[in-house]
């Protein structure tokens, strides 16, 4: 019986057979997948899974980063939430950088590549002229940035006292080193200047010119055309630049830093995060003193958490809310 | 039975091992090695600091040493998560970072190897035999000291009329309005007296022993509140400052030129008096030997003239970080620089910093020098003070600054509130960190 059935298999288990065979095919494939996708899905647990999931155990320890960690639990929390008193002014001039910061970047590069598009002579020139100052490393930046404003001696006090204008003290006064640092974003704008303009080059001409038909003016044209066409780009700018905002640290660190005059002495410095008077301790800047400054990395984790939350929850409502101004274009019709 | 074999066995094993372990570290003791020696030191410094190295590697010519400079603490700390720290470690900042490195092993115990060689802290004066250690754990020898007083450009004094430096805080700014010079423009061209907090050396550390303030109660708890010299003090620096023009002060500083170059501004006459470091006395000598220059302890309260003299010291520390794969040779090189006498009388007459045993300090050796021989009466001083030691570096005193620099800048209204505040927020922070100040 049995020698019979194999010798001869019925209809059933050849199709059985065959099923098998599709699903040997099919996990080779998966497997295949798997292979191609490993590099993306090794590097996705090593470096953002594992250091997620540390960082959430430590922020409920207390961590100095030399001895082992100890449980804690909700301490780190409490004290975020309820004692740290310099929380405040790191989340207020946080706000402050992304209410400001991320509208005038988008404005700012908005404008420049709205002008590029419209440049009919020397459109490389400007475009490198634009995009250069993007290029140069942020630390760079701000060092010259801090050069150039420097109060006393810098060139741009110079000219102004010349010019018989009020010179500020810049990156030594509360009330000028927040818009020192947006202007010194706005130099530094080329990248999302690129995006923009290869939007603005997007825009299908045959919507200008029926607009135009229709007696749209230039304004219109712009505020009907122009601007919902590139609204993803925007989009775009907006939820990258409220993250980046988030996240402001190095020229913050280094503005105050070499403002303070502290740079070049090797152990001080701790204390002169956020000069002057605290207006340019960012939340980061406050998270890097807690965990590498004062040792305190359980806490500086709770902080990252909430970093984390945060980012996340806005990122969805800006996402959400978009639906509303946000125009995808339907697909080309082939 | 079988269970009690084995778990002997393991025993053994175990055992074995330890002893395998210590026998590993104590047999390399009198073998080669190349040991790391990482210093803050740069430029100059590093120079004497390197001489002195090669003095020891004469001595004990099977240990090689490569010295590296401009190391900062927050380097080491990585340095020894990451298994790759040095053998000797030095830090310039005892009290942040004592604790740090003593409270949880990251600097190895030196108990041992002072009982095997019988040293005993007695070598140490009192001030960095306590700030070498955290809670009974001797993790670094103190390696020189910094102590803070006042310098005064003499020809400057002169001109105004000034025949001796103020040893009061009256007199001192008294003597800071007379030194100082305007432009037509009312900008500063000379400034007497620069307290603002965070210019060059002046932060509240160092002017707090000049009133005669602790930091903390008995308990550890922060004190500023209870102790009307903290007022006292905050006050003084704030009508100086108020008198200069806040805006005018910070417009002249960010053209005062970097404190640790040529350009520094009292060493350029732009500044005719100055709280600073003893180290100041080789910079003037090497960077504007023009300069002429008089040192003396800082002026001190009106009303605790006895306190004159004193002043505030910070020290350096070394010691071996626990990763070290040379720990007895590396004791060879820490003993060394901490209390060979030849050694600290080098580095004390090359850096111009203030030795730290007393042998050292009594030496016949130390190069005598007006200007420098006040700093060592300072440090001699039993009033001169140091900033308790905690597990959280430096953050009792930054929170302590920043509140210093809101009231100089006039943010704060209600100056003994704000400070019952700070005692609140400081153990807070500590709090947090789990641990408070040590005393």
């Amino acid at each position: 019986m049995s020698r019979a059935a194999e010798a001869k298999p019925l209809p059933a288990a050849r199709s059985l057979d065959r099923s098998s065979a599709r699903r040997r095919a099919a996990w080779r494939r998966r497997g295949q997948v798997l292979a191609f996708m490993s590099p993306w899905l090794l590097g996705f647990t090593i470096f953002f899974g594992y250091p997620l999931v540390m960082t959430a155990y430590y922020s409920f320890t207390h961590y100095d980063l030399l001895s082992p960690p100890k449980w804690v639990g909700l301490a780190n929390y409490k004290y975020l939430f309820t004692g740290d008193q310099r929380i405040w002014p790191a989340v207020s001039n946080t706000l402050w950088i992304i209410a400001v910061a991320v509208p005038l970047n988008a404005i700012f590069a908005f404008g420049v590549a709205l002008m590029l598009s419209r440049a009919r002579r020397g459109i490389g020139f400007f475009r490198t002229v634009f995009y250069l100052p993007a290029l140069v490393p942020p630390v760079a930046a701000t060092l010259g940035f801090v050069y150039l404003l420097n109060p006393g001696t810098g060139p741009v006090n110079n000219l102004l006292r010349h010019l018989g204008l009020p010179d500020p003290l810049w990156f030594d006064s509360p009330t000028w080193s927040k818009p020192s640092l947006v202007l010194l974003g706005l130099w530094g704008v080329g990248n999302l200047m690129i995006i923009f303009l290869a939007a603005v080059i997007d825009v299908p001409r045959h919507l200008y010119e029926s607009a135009e038909l229709d007696g749209a003016g230039a304004w219109q044209s712009m505020r009907w055309v122009t601007l919902p066409t590139i609204s993803p780009v925007i989009l775009f700018a907006v939820v990258i630049g409220v993250i980046e905002g988030l996240q402001y640290f190095t020229q913050a660190y280094v503005a105050s830093t070499i403002a303070a005059g502290s740079a070049a002495s090797a152990t001080e410095g701790a204390n002169s995060l956020g000069y002057p008077l605290d207006s340019t301790l960012f939340y980061p800047v406050l998270l890097y003193q807690q965990g590498f400054r004062y040792f305190n990395m359980g806490y500086a984790s709770a902080m990252a958490m909430l970093l984390l939350a945060v980012a996340f929850a806005v990122t969805v409502i800006i996402v959400r809310n978009s639906r509303r101004w946000v125009h995808y274009q339907a697909p080309a019709i082939r | 039975m079988r269970r009690v074999a084995i778990a002997g066995l393991v025993l053994l094993v175990l055992s074995a091992s330890v002893i395998a372990g210590c026998g590993g570290s104590s047999e390399s003791s009198s073998g080669s090695a190349d040991l790391t020696l990482w210093t803050g030191f740069t430029d100059r410094e590093l120079g004497v600091m390197k001489d002195v190295i090669a003095d020891f590697e004469k001595t004990h010519p099977d240990i090689h040493v490569k010295v590296v400079g401009g190391i900062s603490d927050d380097k080491i700390v990585a340095a020894i998560r990451g298994g790759n720290a040095p053998d000797v470690a030095h830090s310039f900042d005892a009290g942040a970072y004592t604790g740090a490195y003593c409270s949880n092993g990251a600097w190895i115990d030196l108990a041992d190897y002072m009982k095997q060689d019988g040293l005993s802290d007695d070598v140490f004066p009192e001030v960095p035999r306590q700030y070498s250690q955290f809670e009974g754990t001797r993790c670094a020898l103190p390696m020189l000291a910094d102590v803070y007083g006042l310098y005064y450009n003499k020809d400057l004094l002169a001109k105004a009329g000034i025949d001796s430096p103020p040893q009061t805080v009256s007199q001192l700014m008294d003597d800071a309005k007379k030194l100082t010079e305007r432009n037509p423009d009312g900008s500063l061209k000379v400034v007497g007296l620069d307290p603002f907090d965070g210019f060059y050396e002046n932060v509240a550390a160092h002017w707090a022993p000049q009133w005669g303030v602790d930091w903390v109660d008995e308990s550890g708890k922060s004190n500023l509140a209870a102790q009307p010299g903290w007022a006292d003090m905050l006050r003084w620096q704030k009508e100086l400052i108020d008198w200069y023009g806040y805006d005018n002060l910070v417009r002249w500083q960010a053209s005062a030129g970097d404190e640790f170059s040529a350009q520094n501004a009292f060493e350029r006459g732009k500044l005719a008096m100055n709280l600073d470091g003893e180290w100041r006395v080789a910079f003037v000598q090497s960077e504007h030997p023009e300069l002429n220059f008089g040192t003396a302890p800082l002026p001190v309260d009106d009303a605790q003239p006895d306190l004159y003299g004193s002043g505030y010291t910070s020290g350096s520390i070394i010691g071996i970080p626990k990763t070290s794969g040379h720990k007895d040779e590396a004791w060879q090189l820490l003993k060394y620089l901490a209390t060979d006498t030849g050694a600290l009388v080098k580095m004390t007459n090359g850096i111009r910093n203030v030795p730290t045993t007393t042998d050292a300090l009594e030496s016949p050796d130390v190069k005598p020098d007006g200007a420098f021989n006040i700093f060592l009466d300072i440090f001699g001083n039993p009033n001169t003070r140091t900033t308790p030691i905690t597990l959280v570096g430096s953050a009792n005193q930054d929170l302590v600054d920043a509140f210093v620099t809101k009231y100089q800048a006039g943010k704060v209204d209600d100056l003994e509130g704000g400070l019952a505040d700070l005692d609140q927020q400081i153990d807070a922070q500590l709090e947090a960190a789990g641990g408070a100040q040590v005393p």
